[in-house]
């Protein structure tokens, strides 16, 4: 409820973000404060400065660039699951955006700060791989791009370094592709159990990527290979859980993650390939 | 004032006390503060079971904004005696002392050692994790089944076990029964520990009067008479009359806040040491390691039938987790189950056998239901078995078993006189509201398709006790107080009246469902009653809210006193209208001369010269006002069919809730709209424990669900609407034929959901599911049962085998 004594700093800039990330060790950054906050609450993270950045106005946007949608990192997720331009370019994202938490999270929580965070139990990392986003994150020593599979580097760890601010999102058009994110979970407002992010049809080979069933979001290359040499939903699918790790839980065993895994890339695959 | 309009009692009369919830201006104990007041924050233990080798305040006491800190055996001498328990049920029960903060051993996560308090609560808290406790960890016990095992670690040494008492009941011949009974079935079941999850965790501020040597409490709190009483008494040692407890807007209880707690005695001693005004508010995750739990108990049922399904006899054995000590009521909640394991069916032999075991866990007690959802919950899951294992449907059974309707007090297996009740009308009214003729259609339609998503039909008809208790049978069961309750009618001059009440609502609704009943009595308008309650001051005479007891035995005080006041009125009357008292008619506010009814008087016109008292008839003390102390003869026996249909996916395992009819006769409704609320919030409560909640320790007696992400309390969307129908048959333990409906919903759902979801699959073999129907629990029963070969096979049905489960991790 209480969280250990910290600094706080409110950045007026990216560039001020990083100069505070430098200049503190151990200080995080705040955004939408939905997966930070209640960790700091239990006092399990006890980071010594908080730099925030969530009224950085310039880092929320949606815009179409050519074959990509650019996302700015501080984006919120009601605003991505209501957006226009991302429910005709690539529907999955504005899909998953409005299934995550609840209308309190969803009014708060930005997908950079659940991307940086890389929790393998969150949504948008697995879908972000499914869709081979890119991830444009800016440092002291200027901006780079880093694509989602190498990105989520283990759990709560991605390819950020210590003072480099996620700054932008990119994911390719799917227009026209058949797509799916499947979330299993016991209530609405529950990370998933296992989650299943599928692209199927026309304009590039299937794609399917897992969530939660292991330290990061993970490619199912068995899935993709069975596909890839013709076989069905059904069948591919059961090569679901070939190469994950999922842990064992309260919400679940592994032995049954990896069994649902199956069941729910059989149906994402199935209703991505309807066409949805 | 003719009273033209129509009676109260029975009406959907606005909650009173909604406006003031609803616009944020209730105040509860965290909303309040007082002129130098400090906060405590308390040092827990880490470990499940640990010696505590020593305790140093010092770094704390450094720390910034810190008043004082102490460790158990700082404070040892300031306690007259341990923490009271107040339900001894055996004579020799073992019952270890157990003070505010540990000295020698903690004995589970979360159980207090030290103290700190500060000037603020984040100093507070600060400080206390610059406690240094040195611990060596000790072996440690979770699982009762464990916990009973042979060479298993003892949580308390000194008693040699780990059995605290073991209370049995036995009527009719059960040996024999058993002996020749063609058909006996048995039911294994192991229902998860829970966690009361009120919606504002406890809190307290104390403040200690130095001069007077008087403490006022505020406590978040369910029963401020009984912590008096016995906070005053036994723990702080201190005159009962110089503690007042004052228990402000309460954020629910489901049993969680009938309490006389560790942190409330710590921050009156605080108080009175440090001369200032303590405060303490629980944290979300303080509350799920130190507010007591729930449940956890493993049962065996067997019963005892003929070839048709007619049950002749009940034995029952249970295992009840007392966590690591005996915390209020905890021995006890067993017993109010005890006796109907026998549902609302025949059968003429009954044996009901319990062991309290002490692991080391937090300690359970009273969670709303108390008792009862454990007896239905094995009764309403075997007698389904029997029905397979007799080739019947579930309602066919539950029709041959049923007691005959009855409106006299009739004798039930379990030895109790239940009240009132036609059980086969309601199970009938259920039927018809949910289809049930088209659900089994569209049941079988998806078997024959083979749909991954089958359906299921369970039922639930229930029975339980309320209105707890009459005095001389809780004497007879070794309660330490009686079951009375009582309330204090005044008339004001002004005619408006002032209700003091002895039952402590915290969500209920007592201020609009007694005002209904005092506004019929007295012929007063609704709204010119206010109900007082919860301060020993003001009330002085109460026993508190728990077991749905507030209406059935707080009202019918509150119903009786309105009599003695009429009573008095009519004395006044009749010297008024210069008749003889005989001549006068009452009806609901007015005397009226027999024989000339425009000569009248109503209660709000004599009460101000009842109160100028400038010509009283002789004899006649000033004032209309009136106490009454009402000792119930007998419990009240609520009961009803509850009905779930469920959709399980059988890939995944998950259940979701299609449909839930709740048929229940609470007895006479005072007012519809909280029954309706109180049925409905008890079923979503039910449907939590069946489905969602389970609170899990570790092998080291670590509580993994320690918060609200881990422990699944459900959400809006995750229920279902409740369709409520009702029948009214009047109580004939009480003059307003009340029964109470605080607990029904939980005491019926949870059996309705599990037969539901056990129906869905058991054209796969499945015949038992874990608790709680987790997708997993649910995936692992369907594979077990394909394991196992298509149903028949094993005789699964008959045995109902349930798997060995733990309380431990999976």
């Amino acid at each position: 409820m209480i969280p250990a004594p910290f600094e706080y700093e409110r950045a007026e800039s990216v560039e001020q973000a990083i100069d505070l990330l430098a200049a503190h060790e151990d200080a995080k950054l705040l955004a939408g404060g939905h997966s930070l906050l209640p960790l700091m609450r239990l006092r399990l993270a006890r980071p010594s400065m908080l730099v925030d950045i969530g009224r950085l106005r310039d880092l929320s946007y949606v815009r179409e660039e050519g074959d990509v949608v650019a996302i700015g990192a501080l984006t919120r997720w009601h605003d991505l699951a209501t957006s226009e331009v991302l429910q005709r370019a690539c529907p999955i994202v504005a899909h998953t955006a409005a299934g995550i938490g609840d209308p309190q999270v969803r009014h708060m929580g930005t997908i950079g700060g659940s991307a940086a965070h890389a929790d393998p139990a969150s949504d948008i990392p697995a879908v972000l791989v499914a869709l081979g986003a890119e991830l444009v994150a800016r440092g002291p020593g200027g901006e780079r791009t880093i694509p989602a599979a190498g990105f989520f580097q283990g759990l709560f760890t991605s390819a950020l370094a210590p003072d480099e601010v996620l700054t932008e999102v990119r994911v390719p058009r799917t227009a026209g592709r058949g797509w799916s994110y499947l979330k299993f979970h016991r209530r609405a407002q529950d990370w998933a159990i296992v989650g299943v992010a599928a692209l199927a049809g026309d304009g590039g080979p299937p794609a399917v990527a897992l969530t939660n069933m292991g330290d990061r979001p993970i490619r199912a290359a068995g899935v993709e290979e069975a596909l890839a040499g013709g076989a069905s939903p059904a069948e591919a699918a059961e090569r679901a859980a070939e190469g994950t790790n999922p842990p064992s839980d309260t919400f679940g065993s592994a032995e049954y993650r990896r069994e649902l895994a199956k069941v729910l890339v059989r149906r994402a695959l199935e209703a991505a390939m309807a066409g949805r | 004032m003719a009273m033209t309009q129509e009676r109260y009692v029975g009406r959907e009369v606005l909650r009173k006390e909604d406006p003031e919830f609803l616009t944020g201006r209730a105040r509860y104990v965290d909303d309040m503060a007082l002129p130098g007041m400090a906060w405590m924050a308390v040092v827990r233990s880490p470990f499940a079971h640990a010696r505590i080798k020593g305790v140093d305040v010092s770094r704390a006491l450094g720390m910034p904004g810190v008043v004082a800190a102490f460790s158990g055996a700082d404070l040892r001498g300031e306690w007259a005696g341990p923490l009271p328990m107040a339900w001894p049920v055996t004579e020799d029960i073992k019952n270890p002392p157990m003070y505010p903060l540990a000295t020698d051993e903690a004995r589970y996560q979360g159980e207090p050692v030290a103290v700190v308090v500060a000037e603020s609560r984040a100093q507070a808290k600060d400080a206390a994790e610059a406690v240094e406790v040195d611990y060596e960890p000790l072996p440690a016990v979770i699982s009762v089944e464990d916990a009973v095992r042979e060479g298993a670690p003892l949580v308390h040494a000194d008693l040699g076990t780990n059995a605290s008492y073991t209370w049995t009941l036995t009527n009719g011949d059960v040996e024999k029964v058993f002996a020749e009974a063609p058909i006996v079935v048995q039911g294994r079941y192991y229902l998860p520990r829970l966690i009361p999850t009120a919606m504002e965790p406890r809190g307290a501020i104390a403040e200690a009067n130095p001069v007077t040597g008087e403490i006022t409490l505020w406590s978040s709190t369910q029963i401020p008479h009984i912590t008096r009483v016995t906070m005053a008494a036994f723990v702080l040692g201190m005159p009962e009359q110089k503690l007042r407890v004052i228990a402000p807007r309460v954020g629910g209880g489901f049993g969680s806040k009938i309490r006389v707690s560790h942190e409330e005695a710590l921050l009156c001693v605080l108080s009175r040491r440090l001369g200032r005004p303590v405060k303490w508010i629980e944290e979300r995750s303080e509350n799920y390691l130190a507010t007591h739990h729930g449940r956890d108990v493993l049962q065996e049922i067997e019963l005892a039938a003929d070839e048709d399904g007619r049950i002749r006899g009940y034995r029952v054995k249970l295992l009840a987790n007392m966590g690591a000590y005996l915390f209020l009521v905890a021995p006890g909640v067993p017993l109010l189950g005890a006796f109907l394991y026998c549902g609302p069916y025949g059968g003429e032999a009954y044996h009901f056998e319990c062991t309290g075991v002490f692991t080391n866990t937090t300690p359970t007690d009273a969670y709303r239901g108390a008792g009862r959802p454990e007896a239905t919950y094995a009764i309403e899951r075997t007698i389904d078995q029997l029905a397979r294992r007799v080739g019947k449907d579930p309602v066919e059974i539950r029709r041959l078993n049923f007691l005959p309707p009855f409106t006299e007090p009739t004798k039930s297996p379990g030895g109790l006189e239940f009240d009132a009740g036609d059980y086969g009308a309601a199970l009938d009214k259920a039927l018809q509201l949910v289809g049930y003729d088209d659900l089994r259609k569209e049941q079988a339609a998806r078997r024959e398709r083979g749909d991954a998503k089958q359906l299921g039909i369970g039922f639930s008809s229930y029975i339980e006790m309320c209105g707890l208790a009459p005095s001389r049978i809780l004497g007879q069961l070794r309660y330490g107080a009686g079951g009375w309750d009582a309330a204090s009618v005044r008339v004001l001059p002004t005619g408006k009246v002032e209700v003091a009440i002895g039952t402590t609502p915290h969500g209920q609704g007592h201020e609009t469902t007694f005002a209904q009943i005092v506004a019929d009595d007295l012929g007063v308008p609704v709204d010119d009653v206010d109900i007082i309650f919860g301060d020993t001051e003001l009330v002085p005479r109460g026993m508190d809210t728990y077991g749905s007891r507030s209406l059935s035995v707080g009202g019918i005080a509150v119903h009786r006193a309105c009599q003695k006041v009429v009573e008095k009125a009519r004395k006044i009357a009749a010297h008024m209208l210069e008749v003889a008292e005989e001549d006068l008619e009452y009806e609901r506010g007015t005397f009226r001369v027999k024989g000339a009814p425009e000569k009248a008087k109503t209660i709000a016109e004599m009460a101000l010269p009842a109160w100028t008292a400038h010509d009283l008839p002789d004899g006649v003390e000033p004032g209309l006002d009136a106490l009454s102390i009402f000792d119930p003869v007998n419990f009240t026996f609520p009961y009803g069919t509850h009905v779930a249909v469920v959709e399980v996916d059988t890939e995944t395992g998950e259940t979701r809730i299609v449909r839930y009819v709740a048929v229940d006769d609470v007895g006479t409704v005072i007012n519809p709209m909280v029954v309706d609320g109180q049925v409905a919030g008890g079923v979503v409560q039910g449907i939590a424990e069946a489905l969602y909640e389970e609170a899990r320790y570790d092998e080291n007696g670590q509580l993994l669900t320690a918060n609200l992400t881990t422990y699944a309390v459900p959400a809006a969307p995750e229920v279902p609407a409740v369709t409520i129908g009702r029948q009214e048959i009047p109580s004939s333990s009480n003059e307003l034929g009340v029964k109470g409906v605080g607990e029904t919903g939980t005491i019926a759902a949870p059996p309705a959901v599990i037969n539901a979801v056990v129906d869905a699959l058991s054209h796969l073999g499945v015949t038992e599911v874990e608790r709680p129907a987790t997708p997993e629990n649910v995936w692992r029963a369907i594979q077990r049962a394909k394991a196992q070969g298509p149903p028949g096979t094993q005789g699964g049905s008959a045995t109902g085998a349930a798997p060995a489960t733990e309380g431990g991790a999976a």
